[in-house]
């Protein structure tokens, strides 16, 4: 009997980032002729590529799209580069910008299209605040100007308390309560198997470098089209968060997605099809 | 069922679920859980309720303590909470329940907490 594949690749590409080495892993999976869009997902803080296993295994997606997941530096299986040890990881505006950048550029990408959540998803604001030519769409889900934090996020990285488990804890509250029980405790697996303050270190971009409240009005949708989507159940960023956001932008395109959480993507792979697949068709018609 | 006599059905709902005893197995403490005006002593020994105290307890020492109104409560133990009700953090955000104490058992035991808390949503709903 032949091999049950999954019909993503991993691999990994060395680039610099900053003038830094790194070597990233991605997963990418695409039309069997080779081409299509290049669209670049984004994982959310303190989890990796795995999130997108399901879009990288939609064909009705990879038909049109070539569909590439990396693991953010510290994330996954991309190494921490050299020295890691003696520094405290975190991100920013400027590093994040830099990271999905080099990626785009080391894979000699032609005006991708660029999807990112939570974290993800407001770098992908800031992307289209200051580099909208680069890309040919811009998808932001659970994104917002800013939110207000409800956690403390020391308790993210200390020795009493085990980082994977409450990271993991803190979060499956923002998973929507109709998510099948598999996917849900798989989106948790990869919170429990994150680096230790890596989801501390992502959380600092969020919560105190991230804050894009005055820059979203400069937003020009005319030179790259932007699309909000963001799931109801999200309590870290609710859909009036999103819809505040969306409110300062002429031309955007925004959605709130029912029965859907925090991770659409990973939480509840096919009730976020029905609202992903007409922005993809829009995106590649 | 008013929310706090559904909360009070907790130890047979905590006993009839083998899984979340088995996660708390690492587990003692003392916390309290205050449903509307109407407190709770939990006594926690390894994951089990060795007791459960309903009503005021003169000077009764405890970690930690969770406060929320009964309106939160009864959302919150909807068979399918509604966006907003449906995490103990959603509560405290919105401001509907507040969390007090030595944080640190609440922390190192967070998934347990939270699915000790939602235990009553596999009661009858309330209304």
């Amino acid at each position: 009997m032949a091999p049950a594949l999954d019909p993503m690749v991993g691999r990994y590409v060395r680039l610099e980032i900053d003038g830094i080495p790194h070597r990233i892993y991605f997963e990418e999976a695409g039309p069997e002729a080779g081409g299509g869009i290049p669209l670049v997902c984004l994982h959310t803080a303190g989890a990796d590529n795995r999130q997108f296993r399901h879009l990288l295994a939609d064909p009705e997606i990879t038909r049109r799209f070539r569909v590439l997941a990396f693991d953010m530096p510290w994330h996954g299986k991309s190494t921490p580069p050299d020295g890691w040890e003696r520094e405290e990881y975190r991100l920013t505006t400027a590093s994040y910008t830099a990271a999905i950048r080099a990626f785009c550029r080391a894979m000699e990408l032609d005006r991708p299209a660029v999807m990112g959540c939570s974290i993800g998803g407001r770098i992908v604001l800031n992307l289209v605040i200051e580099h909208a030519a680069e890309f040919r769409a811009l998808i932001a889900l659970e994104a917002a100007d800013f939110q207000q934090p409800w956690y403390d996020t020391a308790w993210l990285h200390r020795p009493d308390v085990h980082g994977g488990e409450v990271c993991a804890a803190l979060i499956s509250g923002l998973i929507a309560p109709q998510s099948p029980p598999v996917s849900r405790h798989e989106t948790l697996w990869m919170y429990m198997q994150g680096g230790p303050g890596v989801f501390k270190g992502d959380l600092y971009f969020y919560r105190v470098d991230g804050d894009l409240r005055e820059k979203v009005k400069t937003i020009d949708t005319k030179v790259c089209p932007l699309y909000l989507l963001t799931g109801e159940y999200d309590f870290s960023c609710t859909a009036a968060d999103t819809l505040r956001t969306a409110a300062q932008i002429p031309g955007v395109e925004v959605h709130v997605m029912k029965e859907l959480g925090h991770f659409p993507m990973s939480e509840n792979p096919a009730k976020f099809r029905e609202y992903i697949l007409p922005v993809l068709d829009r995106i590649a018609r | 069922m008013n929310p706090a006599d559904r909360f009070a059905r907790l130890p047979e709902l905590l006993a009839a679920d083998a899984d979340l005893c088995r996660r708390g197995r690492w587990l003692d403490a003392d916390c309290r859980v205050d449903i509307g005006a109407e407190p709770f002593y939990l006594t926690l020994r390894q994951g089990a309720l060795a007791d459960l105290a309903r009503g005021p307890r003169l000077l009764r020492s405890v970690a930690f303590s969770v406060s929320g109104t009964e309106d939160a409560w009864q959302r919150h133990w909807r068979k399918v909470p509604e966006p907003g009700w449906h995490d103990l953090f959603s509560l405290t955000k919105r401001g509907a329940a507040s969390i007090q104490g030595d944080l640190r058992p609440l922390l190192q035991n967070l998934q347990y907490f939270k699915d000790l808390l939602a235990l009553p949503r596999r009661l009858p709903e309330a209304d």
